[in-house]
Formats: structure tokens, sequence, C-alpha cells
């Protein structure tokens, strides 16, 4: 069975190779900063099961200073100048297209057709990881059909990678890290403890007052947490199930349906939705950091609006 | 209620504008040592959940691909394709790319857009060639951060529809232990409604947007 494993080695060498182009990048005054940062992480990647917990930490403390207590850098010298761009995507024209559509046929082929395969008694693919193990599978064809397209040497990968990596630096990590804390704001009970303010605080006396508590309380506590699956058994514990459901009669379905997409309104507003929020930036190279939350709010906010309407019209018509 | 005092840390230091990774170490001690975990213990539990998510970051090995395409000119096509197209305004396209990545996710194919394999090679230079040539640099990044979220917005309103995403099952899951017995049909068939109000919404803005650009750039 093709499990992750295979796709965290492939992961650890590139980063590794990262690592080594950056300590030879003359251009990057901050190199030895870079190449550490992206040396730990191919470590993490090649050999964190062997490090054990107490090593893990360590390193994460390590990845965590390295990039936050002074900055990573950026090298000057790579990158092709836009007249050579230019003149390279006149001379390809539509055929730039062909190997960025092989990655989501992979990953269409992966999840949809390879997944139902079976090598003997076992799926060929580990199911629960099929889409990762997809796109990595996508990636890799992808490059195999520009290499075939547009001739670049075997080194531009890994070089145009290193670029576009170090143009994403810190931010890289952040989602992994948040990840990460999430498992740790679990294990304290973070999560209890915010439902029982929630239900303390406020008066659930009519079906609308509970409707905007839990509505609102998605939002917020996703905001909080950096995503809504964190926020959902929370709320709707201590929200949606006692008071819209069992008290008011309201159906759970639409009730919890709407509530997590009131969620999903709160994970547009916050930073901590690194993945969708805050990597963009840096990808997109744009000077806020909060550019896209920005961008996100005036559809957010009256989204939650409609969002609680809809529960509060649709959750409680007379069911059959 | 010391247990929050991580939450405390996390928007505190957000707001402040220090480096996010050591606010989240920051909030993780914070968070360990108000549970009453000692300062190793606390290492050794955020070591742990770091390693089990290291498939959050094995999605990065999209970029060498993507790298590979820009050096060939990829971004300066699409730019040269949205050109070629007479009809084609900034509103089509974006709100184009709204529909298509809200029905795309609907049937469960998420992972076949997202931020690094589409919004930054192909959408993002895609709308600054559709705004038009007198584009400033301030309506550029303001373009460019709307069309990362458009990609979010079409994404988070269009996955839920799908009966085997996650969120769908997780809540399939959590309300069965809770005693309430549903199918994972009768949660997403609820998704349609906000669906819809979220195209409405955003493509509301997005035209608004375009608007306002065209009178800018006197295009």
């Amino acid at each position: 069975m093709i499990k992750l494993g295979v796709v965290y080695g492939l992961a650890g060498l590139v980063f590794a190779a990262y690592a080594i182009l950056s300590i030879r990048d003359q251009t990057n005054p901050r190199r030895g900063r870079n190449a550490l940062f992206w040396g730990l992480l191919a470590a993490s990647f090649l050999a964190g099961d062997r490090f054990g917990d107490l090593g893990n930490g360590i390193l994460v403390l390590i990845l965590a200073v390295t990039a936050g207590v002074g900055r990573l850098g950026q090298g000057t010298g790579c990158g092709a100048a836009l007249a050579d761009r230019k003149t390279s995507a006149l001379r390809f024209g539509n055929r730039l297209f062909i190997p960025a559509l092989v990655i989501p046929l992979v990953v269409l082929f992966g999840t949809l057709v390879v997944k139902t395969w079976s090598l003997g008694p076992e799926p060929l693919l580990d199911p629960k990881q099929a889409t990762l193990i997809s796109l990595a599978a996508g990636a890799l064809l992808a490059a195999g059909a520009a290499f075939a397209l547009f001739r670049q040497p075997l080194i531009t990968p890994l070089q145009e990678g290193r670029r576009l990596m170090d143009l994403v630096g810190w931010a890289a990590l952040l989602p992994q890290m948040l990840a990460a804390l999430g498992a740790l704001f679990a294990l304290a009970g973070v999560g209890r403890v915010v439902g029982d303010l929630v239900t303390t605080w406020f008066p659930m006396n009519t079906p609308a007052m509970a409707v905007v508590v839990y509505c609102l309380g998605m939002a917020l506590f996703t905001m909080v947490m950096g995503n809504a699956f964190a926020a959902f058994p929370v709320m709707t514990a201590g929200v949606a199930l006692p008071f819209l459901v069992h008290r008011f009669g309201g159906d759970p379905a639409i009730v919890c349906a709407i509530g997590m997409l009131s969620g999903f309104c709160g994970t547009l507003m916050t930073p901590l939705a690194a993945n969708f929020n805050v990597v963009p930036t840096a990808l997109l190279e744009l000077k806020d950091r909060f550019a896209v939350i920005r961008a996100q709010i005036p559809t957010a906010l009256p989204l939650l609006l409609i969002n609680m309407v809809l529960m509060y019209v649709f959750a409680f018509r007379p069911h059959g | 209620m010391l247990i929050l005092l991580g939450v405390a840390v996390v928007v505190a230091g957000f707001a402040a504008g220090l480096n996010p990774l050591l606010v989240v170490v920051a909030s993780a001690f914070a968070t360990g040592l108000a549970a009453g975990l000692s300062p190793v213990e606390v290492l050794e539990a955020f070591g742990k959940a770091f390693n089990d998510n290291r498939y959050v970051s094995a999605a990065w090995l999209i970029l060498p691909v993507i790298g590979m395409l820009e050096r060939a000119g990829l971004q300066e096509r699409a730019r040269d394709l949205i050109r070629g197209f007479r009809g084609m305004t900034f509103g089509r396209l974006m709100i184009g790319y709204l529909l298509l990545r809200q029905l795309t996710s609907a049937l469960g194919l998420t992972s076949i857009a997202g931020q690094t394999q589409t919004v930054r090679p192909l959408l993002a230079p895609m709308a600054e060639a559709a705004a038009g040539e007198g584009l400033g640099e301030d309506d550029r990044q303001r373009v460019r951060a709307l069309s990362a979220a458009t990609d979010n917005i079409g994404l988070f309103f269009g996955e839920d529809i799908f009966m085997a995403i996650g969120s769908i099952l997780l809540m399939v899951g959590f309300l069965d232990q809770s005693g309430v017995r549903l199918e994972p049909l009768d949660l997403s068939r609820w998704a349609i409604p906000s669906a819809i109000a979220a195209f409405a919404i955003h493509g509301a803005r997005i035209v608004i947007f375009g608007r306002r650009l065209s009178r800018r750039t006197g295009t």
C-alpha cells in the first residue's frame, strides 16, 4: 500500500535540496538562516518519527526562533527576467497550460479511480490520504510533462521551487504550527471552557436568540481556533442540541448544516486560518498581511446574517 | 478560565504584528502551563502534534512544478489569453471562476484548484489583465487579494454540498455520538441555500468592484 511516508520522503528530499541551494546562494545575505530553516524541515519530514516527542518539540522551537527572531532572507539572483518569460510565453503558447491541467486531472483520477484499486487484500493507496498522495503524484507527472515540453534543465524545478518557497518564507510553516496548537488546545480543554462561558452568559429564552448565539458563537469561536471543525463540537453540544433542537424542536440537520457554514464565515475573517488567509498574501506578494481577510469580510458578515435568517426560517417549520 | 490565556496570547500577538510562529509557540506554552503541564511536557505534546500534522506542509510539494511553469512563461501566457478575449471583463472572469469553484467543490473536487496551484499562476494574472492596462499598484494589490478571496469563498460555500467532505462526516459522526441519527445527504442539501447566498453576495461585490476599477483605469 502506498502510504503518506512516500510523500514525506519526497518532501524531505525537496526541502533538503532547498537547504543546499540556500547555503550556496551568494545573493542572499541571510543564506545560513534560510538553509537552517529548510534543513530542519527536511529533517522533520525524513526522520521526524525517530526524534521522539521531546526531540520534535525542540525542533519546532528552533524552527520558530530561526524564522521569528530576525528574519529569513531571499536571494536576488534567481528567477527569469520578464523579457525571457514573455519570449518563452510566445514560443510555447497554450501548450503552457498542459502541465497545469495535468495536476487536477491526476488528483481527480487518483481520488476517484485509483482509490478503488487494490493490491491483493490491501487498497493501493492509503484511503485516508488518497488526496495528498494524488496531489504529489500530480506534481511529479506535471513536472515530467513540463520537462518533455519545455526542455528545461533538471535543476530548474528545485531552483524555482526554492525561489517560491523563500517568497512564502515562515508563512509556509504556519498552518502546520496552528494545527499543532489546535491539538494542544484540545488537550487543555479550551473548547469546553469557551462553551461553558457562552451558555452561562447568554440568555436563550427564544428560538431567535438561540439561533443568534449559535451562529455568532460558531463564527467567533472559529475565528479564535482557526477552523470550524474545532468550534462545531463545542458549540453544538453547548447550544445547538440542548436549546435549538431539544427545547425548541429545531430540525437538527438544518441547524447543524447552517451552523457549520456560519463557522466558515468566521474562517474567512481570521488570520489563524493561515492556509487560506495568510499564505496567499505571501504567495501573491501583497504588502498588507491582512489584505485577503479585508477582501473577505464584506462577504462574510452579510452571509453570516443570511445564515441566521435561513436557520430561523427553515429549522422551525412544522415537521411532516 | 486561566486556560484561555493561550487564546489571549494568540489574539494579542497577531494584533501586535509579532512573528506568528513565535506567537503560536508562546500560546502553546501559556495553554499547556495553565493546564498544569510542565514546560518539558508542553514541548513534548507540541512536538508530537507538530510531527503528526506534517501532512499539512507536505502540500508544498506542488511548488517546484509551479515554478517551472512560471519560468516557462505561464503567467504571461495567462495574461495574453485574457487580453485576446474581446468580451472578457474583470467581473465576468471572477464570477466565472467563483461559479466554477463552487460547482466543482460541490462535486467533491476541492483539490483541483487552490491558492498555490491556480490563484498565483493563473487567476491573479488573468484578473490583472482583465482589469485593463492602466492598473495602479494599489488597485493591483486589491485585485490580487480579491482573487485569493474568491477562491476561498468558492471553496467554502461549495464543498459542504458534497456528501463525503470532511466537515459533513465530522457532523454525522458527532451527532451520532450525541444520539442524533442523520444521513450525510440530510446535512449536505441544507448547504445549498447558503451557497446560493454566497454566490449572490460575492458576485455582487465583484461587479461593484469591477465597475469602480474600470472607472479608475478608464477602460
